[in-house]
């Protein structure tokens, strides 16, 4: 074994020569292979950060343009005509088929395209060889294949919101047999198909990407780095691609069931259904299977959404209260913990569905389980912030705006967890307000942490605090405004998907309440547009940053401004400590980076810290890696 | 290169060293995973609708039961030529790899005639789930298996040309693992074909 082991090692070594003399030969290296099919993970990870953009922008809109028709029922939109075409009815009202078309893309755009591949693909990329110490991930290839088939997924999906027949409308859990039905709406024709095959191509992305992920954490940390002394956010990135590398097969079978019924008559899903009278051949299938398959992933699919988020804030939260992070073990395992009970707790979303009532006993506990953990790294944001010296950087207001969001989510899916009380908030707007906070806004603002934290180290410049304080202002207040007054319009029984409440008398007192919905909205998405004019702006014009504008600790700020191929241009630092040594007591300096060992750090060094001196063996100093 | 060997002749103590295995063989690992996860989710499926009744009951071609052989017995000519590469036998590990291939190609051929038995039968792709699942089932294997079967064609060639060696390894090793756990995942799917019906 340890033979092997030298032999990898040595093998390693060899090849980030080649990469560094090669670099040194010639500086630049063609467009294609340094932007386009590069197989750098930063460059990836910039590549997955602007998709993710386009696709959030997209998102969006969408969300705005059934806004309108949910806030303002009566108001003509002839105007949206130019853009909207033959969807706008001649009446000047959305069409209603293409309404449910709007809230299945933006349900599918933002948990898969945003908060997965956006989220997820920019920060494990970027994030995970960076401060774990490596030159590169495992395979530079497959992650350069994860991008590429996340591309194709995106064009695929992109072009099905071209069709005549409009993209997939059976809402974003496609549920059969509203989806495998192609005469049931118009978007259950080609609109799906494109669908389904999208999602495959993004099912194989996303599996390139978790072999990656988990390969590179497990087998490629540099020296010294135990898992123990590893940043939360790569722990948090191994986590959520353990989850994804065991649940998106499912949904790639659950898919596959549903191509097969659709396309060549099986009855898996499918069973006694008349069209216009006229019964169906289908016999024999289960459309309650599908729910069945479908959340196996689904909801495993949260936490792959937010954990990256939590992680990210962890780091961010430690680095700028200027404390360590409060209970590092306590994170760590409650996030496994979660991790774990992701896979336990998926029919807690089919309570209604005629289930057994004992099972539902069942489920409803486990997932009021899940409140455990959660609270637990509520607990440990709180605690890490108590009394610490706080920097409110734009990334920290974002960090606190996701506790925040995760907290108000979070109480609400204690109700919702239980079996009998969703008999009444199943599929009302209670349940829309509960997870564009707890999942959707809580990822979102861990996601806006990150790019203000890491841009430094992404773009060698620094962003606008200021217009990042007041994205967060409006943007905070506006999430807020939108789902807050949804709780109420829920328990009052608006249920979620519908086109118009208007021919109800019952609901036409919330007229107004919807309306404030829509305008903060309209408000929020505004507002995204002072961080794209900040983000695309500092690109080229911000401040230069320094080589650490935190005074962080992790490696990743050890590297020089503008990381080259291969991230430290001598050899990669050694580990010697954890990544939270903030404000330690007789230190000169309130951070001590990992790579800092111990024996140079007598005045703050903890008697059982002073033991590890004589095992760190710093005579040679890697300043020799320079030439 | 310097600095390669002065860290690798450091005698003072240094960080331990972290865990780490061969990146490309974990990473197979991690594939084998998914493989396996989605024939979970179809087994189980297969579970959870068959409770439900109405479900048509059917033998299993004849056929299966040479195929199931033969795809076991296929597992030992390919880790025999594993052991041969690591005594850099070149010709036998070649030879060896071109029975594991033939054996694989003689299992594909019998799923395909084992299917022709079922069609014989009148259950059909089409129709009641139990068929649908059996086809759908079996057919994912059999893609597998072709995927596998193209594997250890290639490596079959990188042998020949003096690639694979006792001095690498890691590119036979990977096929032969893939190997085994399409012969085991057919192993537990004969059996639960057999025993849910």
């Amino acid at each position: 074994m340890a033979t092997i082991d030298i032999d990898i090692k040595s093998a390693q070594q060899h090849d980030s020569h080649e990469h560094d003399s090669h670099e040194h030969e010639h500086h630049e290296g063609n467009f294609w292979t340094n932007y386009i099919f590069s197989q750098d993970h930063k460059v990836i990870a910039k590549q997955f950060l602007i998709t993710g953009m386009f696709w959030a922008l997209i998102g969006g809109v969408l969300s705005v343009i059934f806004r309108l028709q949910l806030g303002f029922p009566e108001a003509n939109l002839e105007w949206l005509r130019p853009v909207l075409g033959g969807w706008i009815t001649p009446e000047g009202k959305i069409d209603a088929e293409f309404y449910l078309a709007l809230v299945t893309m933006h349900g599918t755009i933002m948990v898969f395209f945003v908060l997965t591949a956006g989220l997820s693909g920019t920060f494990s990329n970027f994030l995970i060889p960076l401060q774990i110490g490596a030159r590169d991930m495992a395979s530079g290839f497959m992650n350069m294949l994860s991008y590429w088939f996340f591309f194709l997924s995106s064009v695929v999906m992109l072009s099905s919101l071209f069709l005549s027949t409009g993209p997939a409308g059976g809402g974003w859990t496609v549920y059969p047999p509203l989806s495998a039905l192609p005469q049931a709406i118009q978007g259950s024709g080609l609109g799906m198909t494109l669908w389904l095959v999208s999602m495959a191509l993004f099912i194989v992305s996303t599996l390139l990407g978790g072999i990656n992920y988990i390969t590179t954490i497990i087998n490629m940390r540099t020296q010294g780095m135990s898992f123990t002394k590893m940043p939360l956010t790569v722990w948090a990135f191994f986590f959520t691609a353990i989850i994804g590398l065991l649940s998106f097969p499912v949904l790639f079978g659950a898919a596959l069931l549903l191509i097969f019924d659709r396309s060549f008559g099986t009855s898996f899903f499918l069973s006694d259904i008349y069209i216009g009278g006229e019964a169906l051949p289908n016999v024999g299938g289960s459309p309650i299977l599908f729910q069945h398959l479908f959340w196996f992933l689904g909801h495993p699919e949260v936490y792959i959404v937010l954990l990256p988020a939590l992680g990210i804030t962890s780091e961010i939260i430690a680095t700028n209260s200027r404390k360590p992070i409060f209970g590092y073990k306590a994170m760590v395992g409650s996030m496994l913990f979660i991790a774990i009970l992701s896979f336990v707790v998926w029919a807690h979303h089919m309570f209604v569905t005629g289930m057994n009532p004992f099972l539902g006993s069942i489920f409803t506990l486990l997932t009021l389980i899940i409140a455990v953990p959660s609270a637990v790294k509520i607990f440990n944001y709180v605690t890490t912030l108590w009394r610490g010296n706080i920097k409110f950087t734009a990334a920290m207001l974002f960090s606190i705006g996701l506790v925040s969001f995760f907290l108000t989510g979070g109480i609400t899916g204690i109700f919702l967890g239980n079996s009998a009380v969703d008999i009444q908030l199943h599929d009302t707007y209670f349940v829309v307000a509960h997870f564009h906070l707890v999942m959707g806004s809580a990822s979102f603002f861990g996601m806006m942490a990150g790019v203000y934290h890491w841009f430094p180290k992404m773009f060698g410049r620094m962003m606008d605090e200021r217009l990042g304080t007041i994205h967060f202002w409006l943007t905070f207040v506006g999430v807020y405004l939108v789902f807050f007054p949804m709780h109420y319009i829920g328990i009052a029984g608006f249920p979620r998907r519908y086109y118009s409440w208007t021919s109800f008398e019952t609901f036409s007192g919330f007229a107004d309440l919807n309306m404030l919905v829509s305008v903060a909205a309209i408000l929020t998405l505004s507002a995204q547009f002072l961080f794209l004019f900040n983000f695309i702006y500092s690109i080229f014009r911000g401040r230069l940053a320094p080589a650490n504008p935190w005074n962080s600790n992790t490696l990743e700020w050890t590297t020089p401004r503008l990381p080259q191929h291969g991230n430290w241009p001598g050899a990669i630092p050694t580990v010697y400590r954890w990544p939270y040594d903030y404000s330690k007591p007789g230190a000169k300096e309130d951070f001590i980076p990992q790579h800092i060992p111990y024996s140079e750090t007598p005045e703050s060094n903890l008697p059982h810290e002073n033991e590890q001196i004589k095992l760190e063996g710093v005579v040679v100093k890697p300043s020799s890696g320079h030439h | 290169m310097e600095n390669v060997m002065k860290n690798d002749i450091r005698i003072v103590e240094e960080p331990r060293k972290p865990l780490a295995m061969h990146p490309k063989k974990f990473a197979m690992w991690l594939f084998l995973a998914s493989v396996l996860m989605l024939f979970a989710a179809f087994t189980s499926a297969y579970i959870v609708r068959q409770a439900e009744g109405d479900w048509v009951i059917f033998d299993l071609p004849d056929m299966f039961t040479f195929t199931t052989v033969a795809i076991l017995a296929s597992s030992i000519p390919v880790q025999w030529a594993y052991f041969a590469a690591r005594k850099n036998q070149q010709n036998l590990v070649v030879a060896l790899l071109g029975i594991g291939t033939v054996l694989g190609i003689l299992f594909l051929a019998g799923q395909w005639q084992g299917w022709g038995q079922l069609v014989d039968n009148h259950i059909h792709l089409v129709g009641n789930p139990s068929g649908s699942f059996f086809y759908l089932i079996t057919g994912l294997h059999g893609l597998h298996i072709i995927s596998a079967v193209i594997y250890l064609i290639i490596t079959l060639v990188r042998a020949h040309r003096g690639i694979i060696h006792s001095g690498n390894l890691a590119p036979l090793e990977m096929c032969v693992t893939y190997w085994h756990f399409l012969g085991g995942l057919w192993l537990y799917l004969f059996v639960f074909l057999l025993l849910n019906r």
